[in-house]
């Protein structure tokens, strides 16, 4: 396709080209006049930048912290001109690069410590006193899984050793019972 | 039902008010507008059927709802909105973001009286951004746009940049887009008339305008 006959100012016609090779013969072809559309195009990229943005940082959550910050373009609101929409368009792109990139290191640690965890399983013995907690598998929770002797000392000379499970979050009463103990340490009530 | 008879009976126009956008603006931000209602009604503490509804939306709203509450269309459309007008939502927050942050630094939706509880009942159930002026200070129809040079809010001395985007009646702007109020335009324990508006932006449906406005306003003239 030439491009011939394109009215709508977004490609480059042929018979235009050697006057465009000509810089003072520039502004007679009307190009750059009508900054609007580009506005526009550049405000629906940044629309689907920010969708993007927001499913990897809600993706992200809880398991890595990603990049999602842009720094505001103004102070106040305000048209913004072709260069600053390109800025915003650039940085929301870098963005969304290096929290994808997070996102696929934190999943290849995840991988790694599941993997980890199964041999701990299999033989404690080998991973003596290595804790694993959930988030480092990238389990939603406070759960750990930690090789420990059976029996205490005993278990450590004979090497009776085993994966113990935590029991996952402490509830809300058990921590007011922690405070309240901590409380009644520290001599503020009787 | 006309809506002159609904009006009769509920005290107010549940019909919003289309407000315009000027030209140059509307051509660069396509489904940008601003709707509005005027209700009767005097503000102060809230009375305990709004309370008990800040309660209720408190237990329905959660930590992971927020985190995925930027994926959803409406929240999302102001986000991409705040973007393009230069404006960071980490740091300026879309109002719904900023009500669903403050529910989770809080524990809750506290309380702060009327109009303020009606205004963010609304908002946590719709999504849609709302803020509330005297309505007997404002002239005529309101409308976004840019301040003219040497323009300053409310006709302060203190001049705003130029083409900073605004909401403004006939005379003034009277507060920022998404920004304070003007001394003398915000709601007071003065004020007998408020103003309820709207701010749509694309991707944000008529539907949920109307539904925002009429939420607000129904639960401020039920106080």
């Amino acid at each position: 396709m030439d491009g011939r006959g394109d009215s709508g100012g977004g490609m480059t016609t042929l018979s235009e080209m050697p006057a465009l090779l000509r810089g003072e013969e520039f502004t007679g072809l009307g190009r750059g006049v009508d900054e609007r559309e580009a506005r526009l195009q550049l405000r629906r990229q940044i629309a689907r930048l920010e969708a993007e943005l927001a499913s990897v940082f809600g993706d992200a959550f809880g398991h890595t912290e990603v990049p999602h910050r842009v720094a505001p373009a103004a102070a106040a609101p305000r048209v913004l001109d072709l260069g600053q929409l390109e800025a915003i368009r650039d940085s929301l792109a870098d963005r969304i690069a290096e929290a994808r990139r997070a996102l696929v290191e934190r999943e290849q640690v995840e991988a790694d410590n599941r993997e980890l965890l199964c041999q701990m399983l299999i033989a404690p013995q080998d991973f003596k006193w290595v804790r694993i907690s959930r988030t480092d598998v990238g389990e939603p929770g406070c759960g750990a899984w930690h090789s420990r002797p059976r029996l205490g000392p005993i278990g450590m000379l004979m090497g009776w050793w085993r994966v113990k499970v935590s029991s996952g979050c402490p509830l809300s009463g058990r921590l007011a019972a922690v405070e309240r103990t901590e409380t009644r340490k520290a001599g503020l009530h009787p | 039902m006309s809506a002159g008879a609904a009006s009769q009976r509920m005290g107010w126009d549940p019909a919003p008010r289309q407000g315009w956008v000027a030209p140059h603006i509307a051509s660069e931000f396509p489904g940008l507008g601003v709707a509005w209602i005027e209700v009767d009604a005097r503000p102060g503490k809230s009375p305990e059927p709004v309370r008990q509804r800040l309660r209720d939306l408190s237990d329905r709203t959660y930590g992971s709802q927020a985190i995925r509450l930027r994926e959803r269309p409406i929240p999302w459309a102001y986000r991409v909105f705040f973007r393009q007008i230069g404006l960071d939502p980490d740091r300026t927050r879309t109002p719904i973001e900023q009500l669903t942050l403050d529910r989770l630094h809080d524990g809750g939706f506290i309380s702060k009286g009327l109009p303020a509880d009606a205004l963010n009942i609304a908002i946590v159930e719709t999504g849609v951004a709302l803020r509330a002026f005297d309505a007997d200070s404002v002239l005529g129809s309101l409308c976004i746009r840019d301040s003219a040079p040497g323009e300053g809010l409310g006709g302060e001395a203190a001049e705003m940049a130029q083409g900073t985007l605004t909401i403004a009646d006939e005379i003034k702007p009277i507060g920022l887009l998404f920004g304070p109020t003007a001394e003398g335009y915000g709601v007071t324990r003065a004020s007998r008339r408020i103003a309820v508006a709207a701010i749509q932006v694309k991707g944000v449906p008529q539907i949920a305008v109307e539904e925002a406005l009429w939420m607000a306003g129904a639960t401020l003239e039920a106080a």
